[in-house]
């Protein structure tokens, strides 16, 4: 079996969403291979991030199929995509402040001693030892994971979040602008989760508007405008102009004095 | 020795959060203990008849507020606690009532064990709270317009259901949950079971996490309109309790009673440490909360000051207890900007 037979973790067929008359999201068909790395790129409202929440089950498509792992699935929850194993980091970061560390890793799927619904007891060393054990996987060094989120710095708190979805066994990762509010050595350190994520094999998809971070780490860019896919090019065979004709639909408007992008 | 230092100091770190709001309980009662030496010319404190009174009378009160204190961490709040005082008291009174009085609502409903009226009080409250949770949680609406409309409809209700008039010659097995003790033990059960469960179980930790980042519970595939629905029930639960109390208490029950309790029980949770945004306080803090209140109340009436001023200064305290909340969330917010 080579490369090109990969089997395919998720697959979209006419993947559609209109919020009353406006089109967010027109006919999307989208492939990823199992451990590729794809990066969705475009400009504002080109339907990346509408795209990204009718997958992860955040808000129901207004029509087309979505596979996932082989089979059709039809998410009507964010707890079903994750169940099915897509774990995603949202743009807004999606933490709870006003709890500690291993509780926003914990987040809907707390660890308990025995299961009695809502009032089940919370196993707290449990979760303490594996928040632990799942962020030195990803090179995170919190000095005290029991303070709560709002007395961390930002890089800290994206740590946090993309280490609650690298660090359960899930089949597809997907990232909204992972590293659109950090500052460089955190962009490096989450960089890094990424590629770790890569060894790994483990499927994932990421929103970037940063170009050159796009370039270092995917193989694969999936251009989005006005609510279509436009475009599915490898990185080796491309280069930042052709991208950015793409993203922005004029074909010869970019000259070499672009070539910094 | 420098060990020891550090363990001190650690050991300081680690006092739990209500240490500060009972040295503020602890304050106003000095406060109340040195002006009663000075202008009354006795103890406020080593007056054991004056202390259980003021238990007493605060344990209604904070049996409510121990369900509206999880409802506002749940970035919620809860105005129908009165009124479901009222409805409650009415409903479990019509079902306790003895076979002597010949005008029982139920005639053939008297003499029944204690614990039917009991559990139809809670259920009434739990209704009611089922009723409010279900409109908030499935159209969206704010918890502030459900919970007031409960308040006035519940109020109706009680009114309605012995057209106006009051339920009295009630069994003695039932009277007997407001006398003595009972009312004390009972808030004291309810706190402590609510503390346990907001502390350690599933239950507690999705309700911090819907109030501290609602959209962040959601995708964490929380299932906030079922969750929302639970707490407000066990709230309106707990109202329903505390009307059964009451109504034991009082021996009769009438649709006036349990006026403007909602607001000592949001006074309690706030004054208590409860953050009015949501997503911080604890049901600890709350009943130190309640006791504050009543150390205000008692001192009041200690001094021989009008009742007016009481509520006057009530008022101010709510007020401030929110500003010093309100501070302290800009304080966080401004420290996140920074990094």
């Amino acid at each position: 079996m080579n490369s090109e037979e990969k089997k395919i973790i998720l697959k979209t067929e006419g993947l559609t969403k209109h919020y009353g008359g406006v089109k967010a999201l027109h006919d999307a068909d989208f492939t990823l291979a199992d451990g590729e790395h794809v990066a969705i790129v475009g400009d504002n409202g080109a339907g990346k991030s509408t795209f990204i929440r009718q997958v992860t089950g955040v808000e129901i498509p207004t029509s087309g199929k979505i596979y996932f792992d082989g089979n059709l699935v039809n998410f009507k929850t964010p707890a079903d995509a994750k169940k099915a194993g897509i774990e995603a980091v949202y743009q807004n970061l999606a933490l709870a402040d006003d709890l500690d560390v291993p509780s926003n890793i914990f987040l809907g799927q707390e660890e308990t001693y025995f299961n009695l619904g809502p009032f089940s007891f919370l196993n707290e060393n449990k979760m303490f030892k594996q928040s632990i054990d799942v962020l030195a996987k990803t090179g995170i060094k919190i000095p005290d994971i029991k303070i709560t989120m709002n007395n961390m710095s930002g890089g800290q708190r994206q740590c946090v979040a993309i280490s609650r979805s690298a660090g359960f066994a899930s089949k597809l990762i997907i990232m909204d602008e992972p590293t659109a509010a950090l500052g460089v050595q955190e962009t490096k350190q989450v960089e890094k989760i990424i590629r770790s994520l890569k060894e790994n094999g483990v499927p994932l998809i990421m929103i970037s508007h940063n170009l050159r971070q796009v370039f270092n780490l995917v193989e694969k860019i999936w251009v989005f405008r006005q609510g279509q896919i436009v475009g599915c090019v490898e990185t080796s065979k491309t280069d930042g102009n052709e991208i950015v004709s793409l993203i922005t639909g004029v074909k010869q408007g970019v000259g070499e004095e672009a070539s910094f992008i | 020795m420098i060990q020891k230092q550090k363990n001190f100091i650690s050991s300081y770190r680690k006092l739990p959060p209500e240490f500060n709001i009972f040295l503020v309980l602890l304050g106003i009662a000095l406060v109340f203990e040195i002006l009663g030496w000075i202008f009354i010319g006795q103890s406020f404190l080593l007056n054991k008849r004056r202390l259980v009174i003021m238990i007493l009378q605060v344990s209604v009160i904070g049996i409510i507020a121990v369900g509206v204190t999880q409802v506002i961490i749940m970035a919620g709040i809860d105005l129908s606690g009165g009124s479901l005082v009222a409805l409650s008291a009415i409903v479990a009174a019509s079902l306790a009532q003895n076979s002597t009085y010949t005008k029982a609502i139920y005639p053939h409903l008297t003499d029944l064990p204690f614990i039917v009226p009991v559990l139809a009080g809670i259920a009434c409250g739990l209704f009611a709270g089922f009723i409010s949770g279900s409109l908030i949680a499935r159209t969206g609406i704010p918890p502030f317009i459900a919970t007031l409309g409960m308040l006035v409809s519940a109020r109706g209700a009680a009114a309605w259901y012995n057209n106006g008039k009051p339920v009295s010659f009630l069994g003695d097995d039932f009277t007997a949950l407001g006398q003595g003790a009972w009312p004390v033990l009972i808030f004291l059960v309810v706190a402590a079971v609510f503390h346990i469960l907001m502390r350690y179980t599933r239950y507690g930790k999705h309700t911090y996490a819907i109030g501290s980042n609602e959209e962040a519970a959601r995708v964490a595939g929380i299932n906030i309109v079922r969750h929302k629905i639970i707490v407000y029930s066990i709230a309106g639960a707990l109202s329903g309790l505390a009307g059964v109390v009451t109504a034991a208490r009082a021996m009769s029950a009438q649709a006036g009673m349990g006026m403007m309790y909602e607001l000592d029980a949001i006074s309690a949770a706030v004054i208590g440490g409860t953050s009015l945004f949501g997503g911080r306080g604890r049901i600890a803090g709350t009943l130190f909360g309640v006791l504050i209140l009543g150390v205000i109340s008692s001192g009041f009436v200690f001094m021989r000051i009008d009742a007016y001023y009481q509520d006057m200064v009530k008022g101010a305290i709510i007020v401030g207890a929110v500003i010093v909340d309100h501070y302290r969330n800009k304080k966080m917010r401004n420290k996140d900007k920074d990094t």
